[in-house]
């Protein structure tokens, strides 16, 4: 037997043990296909940034006509959901309370001023929800304003304003937050086995003993976390795979982009993600410890820092110059890209040139981490 | 009251927690890095953008548009383009997160008073940003209208906004009470969902079960240390929040920390059940994280529960951090009267009690 054809066969055994430890392990599938299913769903159809039928209080201070009538649309209105109409003092609990997000007042002498030409409502809204808040008051005051133009269009006073904005939303023109938030959740997916799932491989070795079993055999180091990544490798890429079916079969998030394309993207960012997971295990050999570490330094990250639901742009200087390392950043808007807007190699290439390079010094520290040990 | 027995289980179980130096480090650095990284980081708002604007025009009133940009706290930049084609790429390559097209008669039209369009071009990628800017764009674009026509229009009402327990709707005001919810939850549930399966897993726990303790006396055991960590974290935060972050206490902490005690008990029950089912430690630790993400995100912190499908928003009620949130508000910025606290405790309490029942009956039936 030549030596090429031993190195070949520990190889593939070393990556059957692996393999079948993972397939064993309920926990494994749990993260790779459980919690992706289950994300997306919440990400889905739980996390909903546009407001949608508020719930709030109307206190009508005045019994003449004009007031009724804007009373009534906002009961017809189909952004608002009036809960309860009565006296401010009723009111206020209900708003402490979270039971509405807002009171609409219409005060006593609207009717007379709305009779000259003004008319204007009080909005209170509810600032511990501050993202609502903002809302709320936008769409209290556009149901206003677009019931005193039909009043005027009524009794024939139109006025056309003199410069108008023609809107276009590219890629999007529904506007749905879903189409964002779920190819954001495939980054969350990749990270998770990527990152989560590795960092608890090596430590576990370390923590049972197997490691130093390990050592005596003649696996070189190289090999051995070739044997780590691989498995792990494929797993995230199924469970891509499986997150972008449900994407579009089941929230019906638009696949402009090609499939080759989508795949290279997902695996040149498993490259980092891999690394990551890699070096945290081998360099702090306890599984809690591990753990803990993986959640800071690449679940986390992703939710926050990658531009999947905040702003980078928006965010305090220290803190952007930091989402410049997290591997994230360079994913989310290539995921954006293939799902919603169609290939785009200008936009790819750069950003997996910087993932690949992060994978490479990852990979690198890795190496020189485990070998550093056995010296 | 607390027998020879318990108390020497209790000391062995705060050592176990606390021994490791590394350990005791990662019981309190990530909570506070998560607080300043969530704090800073999770803004709603959309600042320092950058607009491209295609001026084909480059009259009068397109420049008094593109200056007005200009000078907008929200905007860092404008970025000029030559042609339809750079600005399809600058939108396409995410250079842009908007670009507005003036045509070459723009000034003229407005002028005229025959008015005249603008065009306006978004990243719908980034739906929710690129709303938001199109807030700041037609607010800008009306403003300068306004000023093109010569007699003022007449007054047609409007709505005086007042926003209460926020007035300046400070997002991180809402961010930090809510983090305490989260984090004493992530925080409790990574130290419990470890204790039994770590055991386990070093092969301790078969020690346990023949040593005279009662089933009891080690759940207690187990059930402190994480219920004294997620104390600790909260009265950390509950001092850093005035100080640091300028966020004050405007409710009663005495009903705070009652509420709290139950959070805790609840969610170490929840930690309980996933360490008793787990026979590693990696297990417990997925497990956790496979429970702790889906309660973080029907919190109502990631999105108002009120905008959540009303299927979803009952399986909020079975959620401990759902309510604890309402209580971490309510504390803070609304100054809850006892009653609203009260309310919202209740349904924890309730859910502390299943979670605890289940922990002990499984525990019990593993102990066999």
């Amino acid at each position: 037997m030549t030596i090429h054809s031993m190195r070949l066969r520990r190889f593939t055994a070393l990556l059957a043990k692996e393999t079948r430890q993972i397939v064993r392990d309920p926990s494994t599938f749990l993260i790779a296909f459980l919690l992706p299913v289950l994300l997306l769903f919440l990400m889905g159809f739980g996390v909903n940034l546009d407001a949608s039928r508020t719930h709030i209080g109307l206190s009508l201070q005045d019994d003449s006509a004009v007031a009724q009538s804007l009373a009534a649309t906002y009961q017809d209105s189909r952004y608002f959901d009036v809960r309860a109409s009565g006296a401010m003092a009723q009111l206020e609990p209900m708003l402490v309370a979270g039971k509405v997000r807002a009171i609409i007042v219409i005060p006593q002498d609207f009717g007379r001023e709305a009779a000259k030409g003004g008319g204007a409502i009080q909005v209170v809204t509810d600032g511990s929800l501050p993202n609502s808040a903002s809302f709320i008051a936008a769409y209290a005051e556009g149901v206003r304003a677009t019931w005193a133009a039909q009043r005027a269009t009524d009794a024939g006073r139109t006025r056309t304003p003199p410069i108008g904005v023609s809107a276009r939303f590219w890629f999007n023109p529904e506007l749905e937050s879903r189409n964002f938030l779920v190819p954001g959740s495939i980054a969350v997916v990749m990270t998770m086995i990527g990152s989560l799932l590795t960092a608890l491989v090596v430590a576990r070795e370390w923590e049972r003993g197997t490691m130093e079993a390990l050592m005596a055999t003649p696996v070189g180091m190289g090999e051995f976390l070739a044997t780590k990544v691989v498995p792990y490798f494929i797993l995230g890429m199924i469970s891509m795979a499986l997150c972008t079916v449900l994407a579009i079969t089941v929230f019906g998030v638009p696949f402009r982009g090609s499939v080759l394309a989508l795949l290279l993207i997902a695996a040149v960012y498993l490259v980092p993600a891999l690394g990551q997971g890699l070096l945290i295990s081998s360099g702090l050999k306890n599984q809690f410890v591990a753990s803990q570490v993986a959640l800071l330094t690449g679940f986390l990250p992703t939710m926050l820092l990658s531009g999947f639901i905040f702003e980078i742009s928006s965010m305090p200087r220290p803190i952007q110059l930091l989402t410049y390392i997290v591997p994230a950043r360079y994913l989310i808007p290539q995921l954006q890209t293939v799902f919603i807007a169609g290939d785009d190699w200008s936009l790819y290439l750069p950003n997996m040139a910087v993932l690949l390079g992060f994978g490479a010094f990852l990979f690198f520290l890795c190496v020189r981490a485990t070998r550093r040990r056995i010296a | 009251m607390i027998g020879p027995r318990l108390r020497a289980v209790i000391i062995k179980e705060i050592w176990a927690v606390l021994r490791d130096p590394r350990a005791r480090l990662i019981l309190i650095a990530p909570p506070l890095i998560q607080l300043f990284l969530f704090g800073y980081a999770s803004t709603m708002e959309v600042n320092n953008i950058r607009i491209g604007v295609l001026d084909l025009d480059g009259g009068r009133w397109s420049r008094e548009i593109v200056e007005r940009l200009e000078g907008s706290p929200n905007v860092r930049e404008i970025l000029p383009l030559r042609s339809d084609i750079e600005l399809r790429r600058a939108i396409d390559r995410q250079q842009v997160i908007a670009a507005l097209r003036f045509d070459q008669h723009f000034s003229a039209d407005v002028s005229s008073g025959r008015g005249a369009t603008v065009g306006a071009v978004y990243d719908g990628r980034r739906s929710n940003a690129a709303q938001i800017v199109s807030g700041y764009v037609e607010r800008i674009v009306g403003e300068t209208g306004a000023m093109a026509v010569t007699r003022a229009p007449p007054a047609i009402g409007g709505s005086a906004v007042t926003h209460w327990f926020n007035p300046n709707l400070e997002y991180m005001w809402f961010v930090m009470p809510a983090l305490i919810a989260v984090i004493a939850a992530v925080s409790a549930l990574a130290v419990v969902s470890q204790s039994v399966a770590r055991e386990r897993e070093l092969g301790t726990f078969d020690q346990l079960m023949v040593s005279p303790l009662r089933a009891h006396e080690i759940l207690i055991g187990k059930m402190l240390p994480p219920i004294l960590v997620g104390l600790a974290n909260v009265t950390f935060f509950v001092i850093l929040l005035p100080t640091v972050f300028g966020v004050s206490v405007t409710g009663s902490l005495t009903l705070f920390y009652f509420a709290l005690i139950f959070y805790l008990l609840a969610l170490t029950g929840v930690g309980m059940l996933i360490s008793t089912v787990s026979s590693t430690q990696q297990q417990a630790f997925l497990g956790m994280f496979a429970v702790s993400v889906p309660m973080i995100i029907l919190s109502g912190y990631a999105g108002p529960i009120d905008n959540m499908p009303a299927w979803l928003q009952v399986v909020t009620w079975f959620n401990p951090p759902a309510w604890f949130l309402e209580i971490s508000e309510g504390t803070f910025l609304k100054a809850m009267p006892a009653g609203q606290v009260l309310a919202n405790t209740w349904p924890i309490m309730l859910i502390a009690a299943g979670t605890m029942t289940a922990a002990a009956a499984l525990f019990r039936s593993r102990m066999e």
